[in-house]
């Protein structure tokens, strides 16, 4: 399915000409972020009626034009301006700009692009202008299957995004989470996954057994969680597209806290057997499977460095919860968590530089992130209750779930995803249609 | 006749209710006490008897598993009636209360069924009678968020398995 999905992106690269004038600093917390203008894609009359028929949109131009709005609005470095105030008519600003309109609105950067329905496909292009400077950055044309709209939008969000803060974007990608719904006390949970933007969400399994974490392959469609299924708690793996399921971690106790290693070859797990929890790999192709740690604490919550040659965990082998590592085949064992509290659920950044993890101090939860060697630490959200968060694919945001506090009579109980940057700024709640926990994200569907 | 009935119905409704709200009372006053002693939960409220005289459950200090006085009480009672009910088996489930990270707590389950199915070892039950099943803090018997709750869901409870 993937495969072809990429194949139908037969992506053209028109000529280039600008150099970059704009420049969006990704590294501070953007408290002024880009005023830029999305023109509504323009589309003729003929292509307009063939998609409203296929695709149920009344104009696929200015839906298309808004995911890309709504994608750099919630990145908090882009300010989309109001189209209220745009001047020019989209088709005649995609082939030229009139500068002084758009600069007039205070616009730094504007989009323009065409949609036109060719041989019963969607073919898109797009195009960047830097308004100051008065040049074309950037221009693109896709051509896929009409269905893929949505995608399209995020795909372009992306190249924007990249083209003006000069690192990948994280917008064409899907999360997995469990959807939670029912009274806390006999919580229903199902796996499901959406869009990035909540949209095309889809439940995974249908409630009837308890499932939990969630981890996608970084290099495929599948995707490794904890099922209760049976009354008996085992790691299993997912193919999101084919629907296939299977037990991988039968072992004789309980294994949980899974994820796939950086090629997508290994699922890292836990395996817990008399009051002892420690680090196993499985290597998927020859079922090989490796004790990576040995210890009569609890080990668990393992996460890869991007190279593999390092493993970030948790353990409570000092007495309380603390965040280690130690190289992939189980040797070197160090602890790097010093600060005051317990520390947990260690996830290595896409960039290889930081660890992200939860943090229980006096009563309160923390989202923070600290260096490998357990140096400056930062913390960059507290709460009641909030855990586990995961890196978008470049590294610069992270999802968490949290969980709100319940009054005296036990009423009042939520959980939802939330996401915040890297800098501590741009704290979000993410939309889902039922209460939602244990988020994870996948790495760019295209590239 | 009929009149009668109605006024004995009425008698018995009257007499639930009163009964109703004696209990009502003395729960309310147990709450406001909080069953605790450092924060181990002490009470039985919401204890299950797997016969009569042997409670379901023993409870945990926060990120404990050590078992308290009174857990090996309840353990050695249950170890008794299952020498007596040598045909019966039992799954432990494991629980921790909201306040850690769900796969740590799912571990911290598994490991406090475990000391309970050490101690009731050692009271002569085979390890082939029991199976350890941890639910972390999946799945608490109290949604509060306060101190007692969390005493009452820091728990390992003993169902029968058939």
């Amino acid at each position: 399915m993937k495969k072809k999905l990429i194949l139908l992106f037969l992506m053209s690269l028109l000529p280039l000409k600008a150099f970059a004038l704009i420049e969006v600093d990704i590294t501070r917390g953007n408290l002024n972020p880009l005023p830029l203008a999305v023109s509504p894609l323009s589309i003729d009359d003929k292509s307009k009626k063939s998609f409203e028929k296929i695709l149920k949109k009344e104009n696929i131009g200015s839906e298309i034009s808004t995911i890309v709005e709504n994608n750099l609005r919630t990145s908090g470095l882009f300010n989309p301006l109001s189209k209220e105030a745009f001047l020019q008519a989209p088709d005649i600003a995609n082939l030229k700009p009139r500068f002084e309109d758009w600069n007039l609105i205070k616009a730094q950067a504007l989009i323009t692009g065409k949609v036109t329905y060719v041989d019963e496909k969607l073919r898109v292009e797009f195009r960047l202008w830097d308004v100051l400077a008065a040049k074309e950055m950037m221009a693109l044309a896709f051509t896929t299957v009409p269905s893929n709209w949505r995608r399209v939008g995020h795909i372009i969000s992306d190249k924007v995004y990249e083209r003006l803060t000069g690192e990948k974007g994280y917008f064409d990608t899907r999360i997995i989470y469990i959807a939670e719904e029912g009274p806390k006390t006999q919580r229903k949970k199902r796996l499901a996954i959406m869009d990035q933007d909540g949209a095309n969400n889809k439940f995974l399994t249908l409630g009837n057994e308890l499932v939990l974490t969630p981890r996608f392959n970084p290099t495929s469609q599948m995707v490794t969680y904890l099922s209760y299924f049976k009354n008996l708690p085992r790691v299993y793996l997912l193919d999101i597209e084919t629907g296939t399921q299977e037990v991988v971690g039968d072992f004789p106790g309980m294994t949980f806290a899974p994820r796939f290693s950086p090629d997508g070859k290994k699922i890292i797990m836990s395996f817990a057997r008399d009051g002892k929890s420690d680090i196993y790999t499985m290597d998927l192709e020859n079922r090989l499977v490796e004790k990576i740690t040995n210890h009569p604490s609890i080990d668990t919550s393992p996460s890869y460095s991007p190279n593999g040659r390092f493993i970030a965990f948790n353990s409570d082998r000092s007495g309380y919860q603390q965040i280690y590592i130690m190289k992939s085949d189980g040797s070197n064992v160090k602890r790097i968590s010093f600060g005051n509290g317990i520390y947990g659920t260690p996830v290595w950044s896409p960039r290889g530089d930081l660890i992200a993890f939860t943090k229980l101090h006096k009563g309160k939860f923390y989202i923070g992130v600290m260096r490998t060697d357990g140096k400056g630490e930062r913390l960059l959200t507290e709460n009641y209750y909030q855990e586990a968060p995961s890196w978008s694919p470049n590294g610069r945001v992270l999802i968490f779930y949290r969980e709100t506090k319940t009054n005296a009579k036990g009423e009042g109980f939520s959980a939802k995803l939330w996401s915040i940057d890297l800098t501590g700024y741009n704290e979000r709640l993410v939309e889902t249609q039922t209460d939602a926990s244990d988020p994870s994200w996948s790495s760019l569907l295209s590239n | 006749m009929i009149l009668s009935k109605i006024y004995k119905n009425t008698l018995l409704i009257l007499a639930a209710c009163l009964v109703l709200t004696a209990c009502a009372t003395k729960k309310e006053v147990a709450d406001m006490q909080g069953q605790m002693q450092s924060d181990v939960y002490t009470g039985t409220d919401t204890v299950e008897y797997l016969a009569d005289g042997v409670p379901d459950r023993v409870f945990f200090a926060t990120n404990e598993t050590v078992l308290t006085t009174a857990s090996r009480e309840t353990l050695r009672a249950q170890a008794a009636w299952l020498r007596k009910n040598s045909s019966i088996n039992v799954v432990l489930e494991g629980h921790a209360d909201e306040r850690g990270t769900r796969e740590y707590n799912l571990a911290l389950g598994e490991r406090r069924a475990n000391s309970a199915k050490d101690y009731l070892m050692t009271y002569g039950i085979s390890s082939d009678r029991i199976s350890v099943l941890s639910y972390g803090k999946e799945r608490p018997v109290d949604a509060g968020s306060n101190p007692l709750a969390w005493s009452k869901n820091r728990r390992s409870v003993t169902v029968k398995a058939n």
